[in-house]
């Protein structure tokens, strides 16, 4: 199966692909939240109960406003105060390569929930490796749109680096899925053949 | 707070309401305080607004220096609405039109419930100094028997701030079964050094006036200039640096140089005086003193989990709110990241927002379309899921 077609419910594919994943009902923990889309998805489509966790002060309260259950703070310290598998499900999507301590942060997502499902933009898909080969500048792709001068990403993370870094760090990945997407990701498609090359995005779900 | 009263620009208003009494523990039971005292008989003024339906219950708690007015219009003379009219009425973030709405005022007070300003039982003199010193936990305890009375088991939401968020908490702990949610702005579990240190200078200003008299002066003159300088201290770590700066700066009041005397030459020393002399005119100063006390025992944890405020919230199964204020220095978003921190160990739902507002830890009380939002969004997500 290469080809998986989703309803068009205004969310981009890579949440819907993760909202796939989530068994209906759950207690689910989003880490960098933003706008609240996927949680007010997964509460609409997936009845989970669900809260999330956002820095910027207007997006909290948009969040709130909408009805979902948010708290204004740092992921990095915020996970530190739930209690052991508080959650079934703890989402950190595209924001690993933004931690400053991944290994850390894995290690509360898994101790707080009884699964993390980690995404992040693939820094090795062929459009990324054939820019630094050809003009050698830092890639500027749609899923890594920022100059090396004002990007937040601090790191560059390969699906083939994420899978060493499980054996590395010592956690199981469960399911794994390699997507390419299109229209400012709202479509898109899975990778299964020659996925490191040809992948926007990898999203792991994970557990201790 | 009255100085923030304005007329809803819309005209938009719940309308006429009415403060009405309600007195219980009549002697010689009374009801017994956390200091062991019996009190009684105790009178709560409160007022409602909308109907209540069930399920929609909200109480409001208000403030050291609030009272049971919290939205709409006494007369159609009355030219100042209710302390949050801009949050209270049809259609607004606790919208009267879905939700059925209480605020008493507080044991201690001096609006209409019984306070060290009442007379003695079957006496001919206030209270004064007699009167217990009452606690947080008293004036939520009056204020489940006012519920009682009116026949309301369960509340939607309890919402307050500062004092009135310290007994949304005490709510939330001792009364668990009957909060659905709860909503504490700028508060905290308890006071620290520098909000108690604030509260006793207050305090002695008024017990250094003469007129004070050990707190028997309701038959002469009052401790007037000794309640205004509390009132003044108060004021000033109700607001901030900056937003004294943008208010006043250094301006002159109605001068263009310095008096070389020590008349009031700045615009913030005016500013001051006038609430000061405003206050004295509608608040008593015994029951400053009384509820500035019950605000500095306040320990959530203490008194409610063996020292532990996790332990204290393990009592609560309601859906919370917690709100700070960027500038707000007396009760500091610290305090209110750890009302959440001790919430989230106890796996209970909560939403937290620091809103950006230069206002100081009075910005709770002043118009702000963000509050309204998410009071509003959150009442209206909690009143879906029941």
């Amino acid at each position: 199966m290469s080809i998986v077609k989703f309803e068009n419910n205004g969310i981009r594919f890579d949440l819907q692909l993760i909202a796939s994943w989530i068994e209906p009902g759950s207690k689910v923990l989003d880490l960098g939240c933003g706008d609240g889309n996927l949680l007010n998805f997964l509460k609409k489509q997936k009845q989970v109960e669900g809260t999330g966790i956002e820095k910027e002060e207007e997006k909290v309260a948009g969040c709130i406003a909408k009805g979902l259950s948010v708290l204004q703070g740092d992921i990095n310290t915020e996970v530190l105060d739930f209690p052991d598998k508080a959650f079934d499900y703890v989402i950190l999507s595209q924001t690993l390569q933004q931690v400053f301590e991944p290994d850390q942060l894995i290690h509360s997502i898994l101790r707080i929930g009884h699964n993390g499902i980690v995404s992040f933009p693939n820094f090795s898909h062929w459009q990324v490796r054939l820019q630094l080969l050809t003009k050698g500048y830092a890639p500027v792709t749609p899923q890594l749109p920022y100059q090396w001068y004002d990007t937040p990403n601090i790191r560059v993370i390969t699906i083939k680096d994420f899978e060493r870094f499980s054996k590395q760090v010592g956690f199981k990945i469960i399911k794994s899925a390699a997507i390419n997407t299109q229209d400012e990701d709202k479509r898109g498609k899975l990778i299964t053949y020659l996925p490191n090359l040809r992948a926007t995005y990898g999203i792991f779900q994970i557990r201790q | 707070m009255s100085e923030y009263i304005e007329n809803d620009p819309q005209g938009i208003s719940v309308g006429l309401v009415e403060k009405r009494f309600f007195t219980f523990a009549e002697p010689p039971h009374g009801m017994v305080l956390e200091c062991g005292t019996r009190l009684g008989p105790i009178t709560l003024a409160y007022e409602t607004y909308g109907t209540f339906k069930g399920n929609n219950a909200v109480l409001i708690l208000h403030a050291l220096s609030g009272d049971s007015h919290a939205a709409g219009y006494y007369s159609p003379e009355d030219p100042k609405p209710g302390w949050w009219d801009m949050m209270v009425g049809p259609g607004k973030g606790i919208d009267t039109d879905k939700y059925f709405v209480i605020c008493p005022n507080i044991l201690g007070s001096c609006m209409g419930s019984t306070g060290p300003s009442s007379i003695i039982p079957k006496g001919d003199r206030a209270y004064g100094l007699d009167f217990p010193v009452v606690t947080i936990g008293d004036m939520v305890m009056a204020q489940k028997k006012l519920l009682d009375y009116l026949g309301i088991n369960k509340l939607l939401s309890v919402i307050g701030g500062s004092i009135g968020g310290m007994q949304v908490l005490e709510w939330a702990v001792r009364y668990p079964e009957m909060i659905t949610s709860a909503i504490p702005l700028a508060t905290t579990t308890k006071h620290s050094a520098l909000a108690i240190a604030f509260n006793e200078v207050a305090r002695q200003s008024i017990m250094a006036d003469p007129n004070w008299n050990g707190g028997d002066y309701y038959s002469g003159a009052k401790p007037s200039l000794g309640l205004a300088v509390a009132r003044m201290i108060g004021h000033i770590t109700y607001l901030s640096d900056e937003s004294m700066r943008l208010k006043f700066g250094r301006r002159l009041q109605d001068k263009n140089d310095f008096s070389y005397n020590f008349d009031a030459d700045f615009q913030v020393e005016s500013y001051l005086r006038y609430q000061g002399t405003k206050f004295v005119e509608r608040f008593d100063a015994n029951s400053f003193l009384y509820i500035t006390k019950a605000a500095d025992y306040f320990d959530l944890g203490l008194q409610h989990g063996d020292g532990s405020t996790v332990r204290a919230f393990s009592k609560t199964r309601a859906k919370f709110l917690v709100v700070s204020f960027t500038s707000d220095w007396l009760y500091p978003t610290y305090q209110s990241k750890a009302i959440v921190r001790a919430l989230k160990k106890n796996g209970i739902d909560v939403s937290f927002c620091e809103i950006e507002a230069e206002w100081g830890h009075d910005a709770f009380l002043l118009p702000s379309e963000r509050l309204t939002a998410l009071i509003k969004g959150f009442l209206d997500r909690v009143y879906r899921e029941i």
